[in-house]
C-alpha cells in the first residue's frame, strides 16, 4: 500500500513512512533479512554533524531552469545553496544548455523579532518581491527549523500568494529537526512538486520516459533512442512546464531509487505513469533485468534483447580483462543507500572483494513496496553477502575507526568529505561525482579503469599518510567501532 | 529590520563556529539542528581545519529534543567528545532549535568546567545575528569563560611590546590566514609581537591565555571585531588603536604601520624607531621596484586592461581595495557595494573613510546585504572601457553579462582556491595586481 497522499501538505518523514533507519551494523544479508521483518533503528551516544532535509529539498528545486527558491528562515539555512548555482552552471553542457541562467536563490533572513512575532508577513512580501525581481514560472518556499518550531502558517501564505500572482507558489516542508534521514528532503520536494506543479496528463506519450536523477552525464538519450523514446529529466535542468507534463510520459525510471522513490510512486499512483521498479542498472545481471523491464514497459521487448546482446558483445570482453587485473583486491564503500548498493554490485563484477560499506541510511523497501527495487537484496542474490555493512549517517568517527581496521586496497565514495580519511590512512580513494558513471555494462568498464588508475597512482595518498593530522584519540581508535551505538555488539573485522 | 537577501555573502550566527575551527586544536560542538554544520561547511568550502566540518560533534536536534529539551543529549555528546577527540579547547555553539527551546548551555558547561575542562558555551542561534557579529560573541565568550581562568598568572599589560591584533574574520575573509601572517610579519618588523589568535601563526590556547599581558589592541576593521576591542579595554585596561580597513599596497600599509607605531610609543612600548623606519623604507622600496617595473605594462598594454572596478565585499575590503586600485594601479573605483550586513550606525563612518580616497572623485557607495539587488544596480549602469568586478562566486555571471573581467575575492568562492596568499600589506597589494592582470591576460588566447 503506497504512502503517497497528496491531500496532505507535508510528506511523512522516511522513518515513519518507510521505516528507514540510520544505525545498523552487520552483514548485507542480515540487513536485507531484517528489513523484511521489522528493522529497528539504533541511536548513538556520540554524533557528528549530519546533513538535513532542507539541503536535499533545495537540490531538487534550485536547478529547475525557470523557478525561484526562497529559503524561509535565518540566512544560514541557505548558506550552501551557492554550490547548486555552481553545479547548474558547470554541468550545463552535459544537458546541452548553452547559456545557463543565474540561479534565483533567496533567504527571508529572519531575525530574533520574527521568531517572537511571527514571520508570515515577511514571507508574503518576500514572495511578491521575488516574483517582481525574478519573474519566475514558479516559486518554491523551503521551510526551516525556526519557522517550523514557531509554527508559522506557510501553507496559507503560499496559497494566498499563488492566488494573487497566478504562478505556482509551492511550500516545501523540510525542517531539519523533523527527520534523521536527510533524503526525507527529496521526498518533501517531490511531494510539493506532485501536489502543486504536476498536472493531469493531456495525452499519453509513448516517446517520453521520465528520468528522476541528479545532474550527471546524459547516458539516457542514447539508451532510450533504440526504443524510440527520449528522456524527460526530473528535476535538475527541467522547466516548470516539463515537470507539469511529466504526467504524460510512458514510464518513469530512476538513477537512484533512494532519490526518486517518492516521486516515481506519486507519478504512478496519481498520474498513471508506470514506474520501472527494477533496481537501477548496476552490474551485469541487474542491467539485463533493467533493460528487459524497460523493453517490456515500452512494448518493445525485442529491442531490449538486441540492445543487451550488442552491448554485452562490446563490453563483456573489456569487463573480463579488467576483472583479471582487479581480482583479489579489496575495497570499502561509503555512499548513500541506493548508490552504495550499486557500487557494491559494480565491485563484484570487477572481481573486487568488498570488505564493508558505510551507507548513510537504509530504507527497508521504497514507496512502491516492491522487492524488485531493493538493490541490496539483488546484490546479495547475484554475488553473495558483504560483511561489515554499517548504516551510518556520515559519522566520520565510525568510518575512521573501521577503515583503520579493515585497511582495504582502495575506497570508493560518493559523497564529499569521506575520501579524506581513506587518503589520510594511505588508502587510494576515489570519488565519482557523476552518478550515471557506473551504470550499464559500460559503467563497469568505466569504473574498472578509474579504479586501476587510482590504485596505481597512490603516491599522493602515501605521502599524505606520512603527514596526516589526526584529531581522533588513541583510545577511540582502539575501541570497537560501534562502541557508541545502542546495543553495541562485538564487531569483527574480516 | 532585516529584509530579503538574494545571493548571501555571509551566513548566520552559527557560522562563527569557523572562528573556533581557526584556533589550533580547538573543536566546535554544535547544539543545533542536523544541517547547520553542513550549511556552514558548504558556504565556506575547504574549511574544515582540525576538527570542523564532518568531525565536529553535533547534537543533531530531532523532534524529541525540540519537545523535551536537548541538554541531556548535549551532556552525553560533550562527555563522549572528550573520549573521541583530542582537543585543547571545546566551544559549544547553539543553533536556532536550542535557542527557541531555551536550553541552558551555560549551566551545562559549568558542570564540565568543575571537572577542569577547557570548555566554553556561546549562544549563536541563526536568527540572533550574522557571523560577522557572532565572531565577537565567540571571542568574548572564550575570553570570559576560558582566558579569565588564568588571569591571575598573567600580569595585565606586562608585556609592553605584545599586542592583540583583531582583523580578518577566519574563513569569512578568504585571505584570513595569509593576512594574519603578513600582519604579524609587518608588526614584527617595527618591533611588536602581534598575537593573532587564529591560524598557524598563533600559538593556540597558550596564546589566548596570555591575552591579558598584551599592552594594547590593534583593531584593523571597519566595524566587526569592535566589541572585542572594547571588551579587552574594559576587562584588562588594554586600549585599542583603530585602523578602519585592510591596508592594501604601500600607501595604506605605511599609514597603518605608522599609526600603530605612534600608538605603541604612546603606550610605552620599547621601540627602536630607527630600525622600524628602516624596515618600512625597505618594504616600500621593494614594493616600488615592482610597480616601477610594471608601470610600462599598465600604461602601454594595447590590447585592453580594466580601467574601472565594481567591488562586492565587506566594508573593509571595499575601502582598502578602492584606495589601492585608484592610487596604485590607476583602475578607477566606480559604484561600490558593501554586502556584509553592516549595522546602520557605522554607515557614515564608512562613507567618510571612502571619501578620503580622492578629493577629485566621488565614489558612489551602496550598503546592500541583498547582493542580488546590488547586482541589479550594476546591470543598469554603463561606464566606458573595460570593467572588472571583484566579488564572490555569485558575481561571475554578472561579469559575464557585462563582459567584464572577474576576480573572485570574497566568500563564497567556489571558483577560486585561497590557501595562504594574502591581500594585506605591501606584498598583498602586489598579489592583487597579479590576480587582476592575470585574470585579464588569461582572456587573451
Amino acid at each position: 500500500m503506497s504512502k503517497v497522499d497528496l491531500s496532505l501538505s507535508e510528506v511523512q518523514v522516511r522513518e515513519l513512512r518507510l521505516g528507514s533507519i540510520t544505525g545498523f551494523q552487520g552483514s548485507a544479508q542480515e540487513l536485507v533479512s531484517a528489513s523484511r521483518c521489522g528493522l529497528r533503528d539504533k541511536n548513538r551516544s556520540f554524533s557528528q554533524c549530519l546533513g538535513c532535509s532542507t539541503g536535499n529539498a533545495a537540490c531538487m528545486v534550485t536547478l529547475i531552469r525557470d523557478a525561484a527558491v526562497i529559503s524561509h528562515g535565518p540566512v544560514g539555512c541557505s548558506s550552501c545553496l551557492h554550490e547548486f548555482a555552481f553545479t547548474y552552471r558547470v554541468n550545463a553542457p552535459l544537458r546541452n544548455l548553452d547559456r545557463p541562467t543565474q540561479r534565483k536563490i533567496y533567504s527571508t533572513n529572519l531575525d530574533e523579532g520574527d521568531t517572537v512575532y511571527g514571520s508570515d508577513q515577511k514571507l508574503a512580501s518576500a514572495i511578491r518581491e521575488v516574483n517582481e525581481r525574478a519573474t519566475p514560472n514558479a516559486i518554491f518556499v523551503l521551510t526551516t527549523c525556526a519557522v517550523g518550531i514557531i509554527g508559522d502558517d506557510v501553507e496559507s501564505v503560499t496559497e494566498e500568494a499563488e492566488a494573487e500572482l497566478g504562478i505556482p507558489v509551492v511550500p516545501i516542508f523540510c525542517e531539519g529537526f523533523k527527520s534523521k534521514v536527510w533524503t526525507t528532503g527529496f521526498d518533501a520536494g517531490y511531494h510539493a512538486i506532485a501536489r502543486k506543479i504536476i498536472k493531469q496528463p493531456r495525452e499519453r506519450r509513448t516517446d517520453v520516459v521520465n528520468v528522476i536523477n541528479f545532474w550527471g552525464s546524459d547516458i539516457f538519450t542514447e539508451w532510450l533512442e533504440p526504443f524510440g523514446a527520449k528522456p524527460n529529466f526530473i528535476t535538475p535542468y527541467a522547466t516548470v512546464d516539463s515537470l507539469a507534463y511529466s504526467s504524460e510520459a510512458a514510464a518513469t525510471i530512476q538513477a537512484c531509487p533512494t532519490l526518486g522513490s517518492y516521486l516515481a510512486a506519486a507519478l504512478e499512483q496519481e498520474f498513471g505513469v508506470p514506474e520501472i521498479k527494477t533496481a537501477s542498472p548496476y552490474g551485469i545481471p541487474q542491467t539485463d533485468r533493467w533493460f528487459r523491464a524497460l523493453g517490456k514497459m515500452l512494448g518493445k521487448p525485442d529491442v531490449a534483447e538486441t540492445l543487451i546482446a550488442q552491448k554485452k558483445k562490446e563490453y563483456i570482453p573489456q569487463i573480463e580483462a579488467l576483472r583479471e587485473k582487479l581480482t583479489g583486491r579489496t575495497a570499502y564503500v561509503t555512499a548513500g543507500a541506493g548508490h552504495g548498493h550499486a557500487l557494491l554490485a559494480v565491485l563484484a563484477e570487477l572481481g573486487v572483494a568488498a570488505k564493508g560499506a558505510a551507507v548513510f541510511h537504509h530504507d527497508p523497501l521504497y514507496d512502491n513496496g516492491s522487492e524488485d527495487s531493493d538493490a541490496l537484496a539483488q546484490r546479495v542474490r547475484d554475488y553473495g553477502d558483504v560483511p561489515n555493512i554499517n548504516v551510518c549517517n556520515k559519522q566520520e568517527f565510525e568510518l575512521v575507526n573501521q577503515l583503520s581496521r579493515i585497511r582495504p586496497d582502495f575506497m570508493l565514495a560518493r559523497h564529499g568529505g569521506m575520501t579524506l580519511w581513506g587518503a589520510k590512512l594511505g588508502i587510494p580513494s576515489l570519488l565519482i561525482g557523476d552518478e550515471h558513471f557506473g551504470m550499464g555494462y559500460e559503467g563497469i568498464v568505466r569504473y574498472g579503469e578509474r579504479i586501476i588508475e587510482t590504485i596505481e597512482n597512490d603516491e599522493f595518498v602515501k605521502n599524505l599518510e606520512k603527514h596526516a593530522i589526526n584529531p581522533y584519540t588513541k583510545w577511540w581508535l582502539a575501541q570497537e567501532p560501534f562502541t557508541f551505538m545502542e546495543g553495541a555488539e562485538i564487531w569483527q573485522a574480516s | 529590520m532585516a529584509g530579503l537577501i538574494e545571493q548571501e555573502r555571509y551566513t548566520c550566527a552559527i557560522g562563527a563556529l569557523q572562528s573556533v575551527v581557526a584556533i589550533p586544536k580547538a573543536v566546535p560542538i554544535l547544539h543545533a539542528g542536523p544541517g547547520c554544520g553542513n550549511m556552514i561547511m558548504g558556504f565556506f568550502e575547504r574549511s574544515t581545519g582540525y576538527a570542523g566540518g564532518n568531525t565536529s560533534p553535533c547534537t543533531n536536534f530531532s523532534e524529541s529534543e525540540v519537545i523535551f529539551g536537548g541538554i541531556d543529549r548535549l551532556r552525553q555528546i560533550v562527555k563522549n567528545t572528550y573520549k573521541v577527540l583530542d582537543t585543547d579547547i571545546q566551544v559549544i555553539l547553539s543553533g536556532c532549535t536550542a535557542g527557541i527551546v531555551g536550553d541552558d548551555i551555560e549551566s551545562l558547561v559549568d558542570e564540565f568546567r568543575a571537572e577542569g575542562k577547557n570548555i566554553v558555551a556561546v549562544e549563536t542561534p541563526g536568527f540572533k545575528c550574522n557571523n560577522f557579529e557572532a565572531h565577537s560573541l565567540v571571542v568574548n565568550a572564550i575570553i570570559d569563560q576560558y582566558v579569565a581562568l588564568f588571569e591571575e598568572e598573567q600580569p595585565y599589560r606586562s608585556d609592553k611590546n605584545a599586542i592583540i591584533l583583531l582583523s580578518s574574520i577566519p574563513y569569512q575573509d578568504p585571505f584570513w590566514k595569509g593576512n594574519l601572517a603578513e600582519y604579524k610579519r609587518l608588526l614584527h618588523g617595527i618591533g611588536l609581537d602581534a598575537k593573532v589568535l587564529f591560524g598557524p601563526k598563533s600559538d593556540g590556547v597558550e596564546e589566548w591565555k596570555r591575552i591579558p599581558r598584551a599592552n594594547f589592541t590593534a583593531l584593523v576593521s571597519p566595524w566587526y571585531g569592535e566589541p572585542i576591542a572594547e571588551h579587552l579595554e574594559e576587562k584588562y585596561g588594554q586600549p585599542f588603536v583603530h585602523f578602519p580597513h585592510i591596508p592594501i599596497g604601500a600607501n595604506e600599509t605605511e599609514r597603518f604601520l605608522r599609526t600603530v607605531l605612534a600608538f605603541a610609543e604612546k603606550q610605552g612600548a620599547e621601540i627602536d624607531r630607527i630600525a622600524a623606519e628602516r624596515f618600512i623604507r625597505r618594504e616600500t622600496e621593494a614594493y616600488y621596484e615592482e610597480i616601477d617595473n610594471l608601470a610600462t605594462f599598465l600604461l602601454e598594454f594595447r590590447y585592453g586592461l580594466p580601467n574601472h572596478a565594481h567591488i562586492f565585499h565587506d566594508a573593509g575590503y571595499v575601502l582598502g581595495l578602492s584606495k589601492f586600485l585608484l592610487h596604485e594601479t590607476g583602475i578607477v573605483p566606480k559604484e561600490q557595494f558593501v554586502v556584509d550586513g553592516i549595522p546602520e550606525r557605522y554607515h557614515d563612518g564608512i562613507r567618510r573613510e571612502l571619501a578620503k580616497t580622492s578629493d577629485k572623485k566621488n565614489i558612489p557607495l551602496f550598503f546592500e546585504p541583498d547582493a542580488g539587488k546590488a547586482q541589479d544596480v550594476v546591470r543598469s549602469l554603463h561606464h566606458n572601457g573595460r570593467g572588472i568586478i571583484i566579488g564572490s562566486g555569485w558575481d561571475r555571471e554578472l561579469a559575464e553579462e557585462k563582459e567584464y573581467d572577474f576576480l573572485s575575492a570574497s566568500a563564497p568562492s567556489p571558483y577560486r582556491l585561497v590557501l595562504t596568499s594574502h591581500y594585506a600589506g605591501y606584498s598583498g597589494g602586489l598579489r592583487v595586481i597579479e590576480d587582476i592582470y592575470n585574470t585579464s591576460l588569461a582572456t587573451y588566447r
